[in-house]
């Protein structure tokens, strides 16, 4: 016998009032609510946004062709032209607008970036969900191969790869990438084994469900949000690794080339008549990586149910 | 709230000489219209306590019983001053001996914790810090509020130690929470709420984390040692076996208010508010007939409607008719021992009133 | 405690093993052929020669593999075409200063770091906290380097006009070669104090102020980062409620109760900092003429000396699982729930 039988009109009424006001909210629906309250998730929502833009509307909004080095007869070793009506920002020490170069310099990180990231993560990701979803001796291999790879710190495995593939934008990329496989392989693996003994890949593989299956549409979906973070993560440390790089004299032949960290390197001799040169394209990758990393952390927190926000 | 006929304890008052002696007839606890609102994200606000009322004799053990939601454990934190400053608005009075624990500044509420009321909490493993050995979690009590050495307060914390049940306390002072069987955790808590001999222990839900088994150790450990000591207690449960065993008064909470509250002996005998009657009847007997449906409460606490428009255990009352969405229902005497109730159709009532259905 | 230690420089075995072999390979992919990599602009047809019978690279692969591996055993490193010194010797030659460098970096980004952190978890949700996170976050995301070039003009070498005056540290060099100070140990500071040379010893500290903080700059955010989630969480624990039913005074608190659990993650995190300090050295170093270790990377990276590279990974490896090994028997020891395992 329920109570709903012989409950009186009004109180019914009151009831459904209360209830209409609870609503359930999943994982990322709550993610969402928290995030749009974070400041520090907007502020990386509006840095990184900009920042995408900019590369991908660079041949709108640049003022120039990048890497020109056209008015090259106008720098002299002791001082290179500021701003003026046909250059906003002034010359850059090989030439070329600076402005320009800066806009460009957006659009060549955020390539290396996204490339990277993406190399890192699907090498990261197949290793680390063989390892999950096998087991045993595959387990054991591929974390050793982790391990390897991760006693050594990451700028210096960079600076091993980008050395044998030599110097162009592409060993740039796997250079990097090969710093994030390990973390990547260990987070999805990590993320494989713990799902593998939930109760619900419990209850599917007793249903029968093949392995494949299990993976692809139960396990995966619920590791994506901390692999999102982490790219987002990755992204940011693959901005400054660049500049590393650069600084270290490997990466692009061309010293002329639109890339920030190479602008700020090649400038650096000239820091005390022309500290914009270095101070411009180091802000450029500062607030970047910032942007990415504030919102990266901020993902992290909303995503995380334990959180007491 | 006064209630006459509470069994007189022989009590062996053993207070620490700087302590005021206390007065028999005084209550040593009196917390009026307490309130609790807790201010969440984005404009909600929940009242966690509302305007709840009761009070503590020395000696007395006092039990409110409620499931969780209900407030009780909320209640018990803020009169001991440990509910976080943000987003928290207290209202109301807590009087210990006459002052209100609620606008006490912060040294001097620290100065009456641990030693003048003191608490047991529910899960005995995360309430030790497991990285500090127990002696030391026992004797950092006694220096805080005693003026006494270390040496002297290891020694009383052996003897703590061994008084709560605990063999070879001697080792004991010196092993580390994780070292400890549940039990023995629960064990150690209540010597270091007891430790500086305390006028009011608040216990909250200190067995429901322990084996079934140790539960009745524990409890009776609990009652002896406040015989004993002459402790006040109160017992926050929601299990009314251990309030049946313990109490000497009881209150029964219900979505943040007092709904029925009367001496033990009272309450079981004659159980007025719908809930309290649920509760009852839902504890399966040993000696129904078998295959007897056991009968619960229906619905879940969730099912709640607020105190302001009408009675909040309506929507899960079998009794609740249309004068039930009155708001602000206030307590009723009804019955002996200061029994009061807030229902409007309660059980057991003298005149029934004519209970209309839809 | 003593197999744990066993077992763990047994598991680095198979990790050193393969990446000795992945070194192997590494320099045999290089372009051109390995000889003529590893020397370099310095690859004349005799050299070439003398190299590949040092190391045999005309022999089969299984030999050279031997022989290489031989000679790691033998800590034969190699001679590093560029310097003709052998790597390993001056590896431990510079060492020191690397070490010392670091140490002074972590003292910095600890010493700054845990109160920040601390005082951003009681404070959380406020301004300061936002600020104090931000601002560490500023460590990581402006490169090293930059941050390196941005203390030496602005504190050693000098700003143009008044803000000049800021620049009282010295630019480059682990001591001023005026002061003739005696090396024992070549931890320069050391050195001063077991001499009581305080002047040398002193001279040397403040060599080290600037690259500190620019190394620590990134053990610093993530110190603080890290130490405000711990002490968050800590704060939330059931044990600092009873600590506090029990009425202790605040102070204790916080030593007794928070800060010893709050520590724990933090210590590891400082330990895992090592790798990251290395590569920051190899970028901060060359900014200040600081002789490290790192500096010698920097030179061998820029001159893609093979030889120093290969060495210095493998170098680099040890010492960072031996410092990883540190770290899990100090977490061992200071955390009882493993001491009793």
């Amino acid at each position: 016998m329920t109570a709903e039988a012989v409950r009186p009109q009004a109180l019914s009424e009151l009831m459904t009032d209360t209830l209409s006001d609870e609503h359930g909210t999943s994982l990322w629906q709550g993610a969402m609510q928290r995030l749009r309250r974070n400041p520090g998730a907007i502020i990386g929502l509006v840095i990184v946004a900009a920042f995408v833009l900019l590369a991908v509307l660079a041949p709108v909004l640049a003022p120039y062709e990048p890497a020109t080095s056209e008015w090259i007869s106008e720098v002299t070793p002791s001082d290179v032209p500021g701003r003026s009506p046909e250059h906003a920002l002034g010359l850059d020490p090989f030439g070329s607008d600076l402005l320009t170069q800066l806009i460009y310099g957006a659009r060549q990180s955020l390539i290396i970036g996204v490339v990277s990231t993406a190399f890192g993560l699907l090498g990261g990701a197949l290793l680390g969900l063989l390892a999950g979803a096998f087991g045993g001796w595959v387990d054991t291999l591929v974390m050793r191969i982790v391990d390897i790879l991760l006693s050594i710190p990451a700028l210096l495995l960079a600076v091993s790869v980008a050395a044998v593939m030599g110097q162009n934008p592409l060993a740039i990329m796997i250079a990097i990438a090969a710093a994030q496989v390990p973390i990547f392989a260990r987070l999805l693996r990590g993320s494989m084994l713990g799902q593998r003994r939930r109760d619900y890949v419990l209850a599917s593989s007793s249903l029968g469900l093949r392995r494949r299956t299990i993976v692809m549409s139960h396990v995966l979906p619920n590791s994506l949000g901390p692999v999102i973070v982490q790219a987002t993560l990755t992204l940011a440390t693959a901005i400054i690794e660049v500049a590393a790089l650069s600084y270290l004299g490997l990466g692009a032949a061309d010293p002329a080339v639109a890339e920030w960290g190479r602008m700020l390197v090649k400038a650096q001799d000239r820091l005390q008549s022309d500290p914009h040169l270095t101070v411009l394209p180091g802000i450029c990758i500062a607030v970047t990586a910032l942007g990415f990393t504030l919102f990266g952390e901020a993902l992290r927190e909303a995503l995380d149910p334990k959180s007491r926000r | 709230m006064s209630h006459s006929g509470s069994p007189v304890r022989d009590q062996t008052l053993t207070k620490a000489s700087t302590r005021q002696p206390v007065n028999r007839n005084e209550v040593l606890l009196e917390v009026k219209d307490l309130s609790v609102i807790f201010q969440q994200r984005h404009g909600r606000a929940t009242r966690a306590v509302d305007k709840v009322s009761f009070s503590v004799k020395p000696g007395e053990v006092v039990g409110i019983v409620g499931e969780s939601g209900s407030g009780k454990s909320v209640t018990s934190m803020a009169v001991m001053g440990l509910l976080p400053s943000r987003a928290t608005q207290i209202a109301g009075e807590a009087n210990y001996r006459g002052r209100n624990l609620l606008t006490l500044g912060a040294k001097e509420m620290s100065d009456l914790r641990g030693r003048e009321i003191a608490m047991v909490f529910q899960d005995p493993m995360s309430s030790l810090n497991p990285v500090i050995p127990i002696g030391l979690q026992v004797t950092e009590v006694l220096t805080r509020h005693n003026d006494i050495s270390r040496a002297d307060a290891r020694g009383e914390a052996e003897d703590l130690l061994r008084r709560c049940g605990i063999p070879d306390p001697g080792r004991r002072l010196r092993e580390y929470p994780h070292q400890l069987s549940g039990g023995m955790r629960q064990r150690a808590l209540i010597a270091i709420a007891l430790a500086c001999k305390p006028a009011l222990l608040i216990c909250d839900e200190p067995t429901t984390a322990l084996d079934v088994t140790i539960q009745a150790q524990v409890l009776e450990l609990l009652k002896e040692l406040v015989n004993d000591l002459g402790t006040a207690m109160v017992m926050i449960t929601h299990d009314l076996g251990v309030v049946a065993g313990l109490c000497d008064f009881v209150n029964v909470m219900y979505a943040g208010r007092i709904v029925e509250s009367a001496p033990r002996r009272e309450l079981f005998a004659h159980p007025r508010h719908r809930y309290t009657e649920g509760l009852l009847q839902s504890i399966p007997r040993l000696d129904a007939p078998r295959g007897e449906p056991l009968t619960p409460i229906p619905g879940t606490p969730r099912d709640v409607i607020a105190w302001s428009k009408a009675c909040a255990f309506a929507p899960r009352c079998r009794h609740a008719a249309d004068d039930c969405v009155v708001g602000d229902l206030n307590l009723m005497p009804m019955g002996r021992g200061g029994h009061q109730v807030r229902c409007v159709h309660p059980a057991d009532a003298p005149d029934p009133p004519q209970e209309i259905r839809r | 405690m003593l197999r744990f230690i066993v077992r763990r420089l047994l598991l680095m075995v198979p990790v050193f093993f393969g990446l000795s072999v992945l070194l192997f390979v590494w320099v045999r992919a290089l372009p051109g052929d390995p000889a003529r990599s590893l020397l370099g602009e310095k690859a004349t047809p005799e050299l070439v020669a003398r190299l590949n019978a040092a190391y045999g690279f005309d022999k089969p692969l299984l030999e050279q593999y031997v022989t290489y591996t031989g000679k790691l055993l033998q800590g034969d490193f190699g001679t590093s075409p560029r310097t003709g010194q052998p790597v390993l010797g001056t590896f431990l030659d510079r060492f020191p200063a690397t070490v010392e460098l670091s140490i002074a970096a972590l003292l910095f980004a600890i010493a700054l770091g845990i109160p920040l952190g601390y005082a951003a978890a009681k404070r959380s949700g406020g301004v300061f906290d936002f600020l104090a996170v931000g601002g560490s976050l500023l460590g990581v995301v402006v490169p090293v380097f930059v941050l390196a070039y941005l203390l030496k003009i602005v504190f050693a070498v000098g700003l143009p006009g008044q803000l000049g005056a800021l620049a009282f540290l010295p630019a480059s060099g682990r001591q001023d070669p005026r002061i003739d100070a005696t090396h024992i140990t070549n931890f320069y500071v050391l050195d001063g104090l077991i001499t009581r040379e305080f002047d040398a010893s002193w001279d040397a500290v403040l060599h080290l102020i600037l690259p500190a903080i620019a190394l620590g700059s990134i053990p610093l955010a993530i110190i603080v980062r890290m130490t405000r989630a711990s002490v968050l969480e800590v704060l939330n624990e059931d044990y600092v409620r009873t600590a506090n039913a029990k009425g202790l005074a605040a102070s204790l608190i916080t030593r007794r109760h928070v800060l010893r659990n709050a520590m724990l993650p933090v210590l590891t995190t400082i330990g895992l900092q090592t790798g990251a300090l290395l590569a920051g050295a190899v970028l901060t170093e060359s900014v200040f003429a600081f002789n490290g270790i790192g500096s010698y990377l920097f030179d061998a990276i820029s001159s893609l000396d093979f030889v120093v590279l290969q060495g210095f990974i493998l170098f680099i490896a040890v010492v960072y699982a031996l410092v990883n090994l540190v770290v899990d028997i100090g977490y061992g020891v200071v955390d009882p729930r493993l001491r009793t395992q």
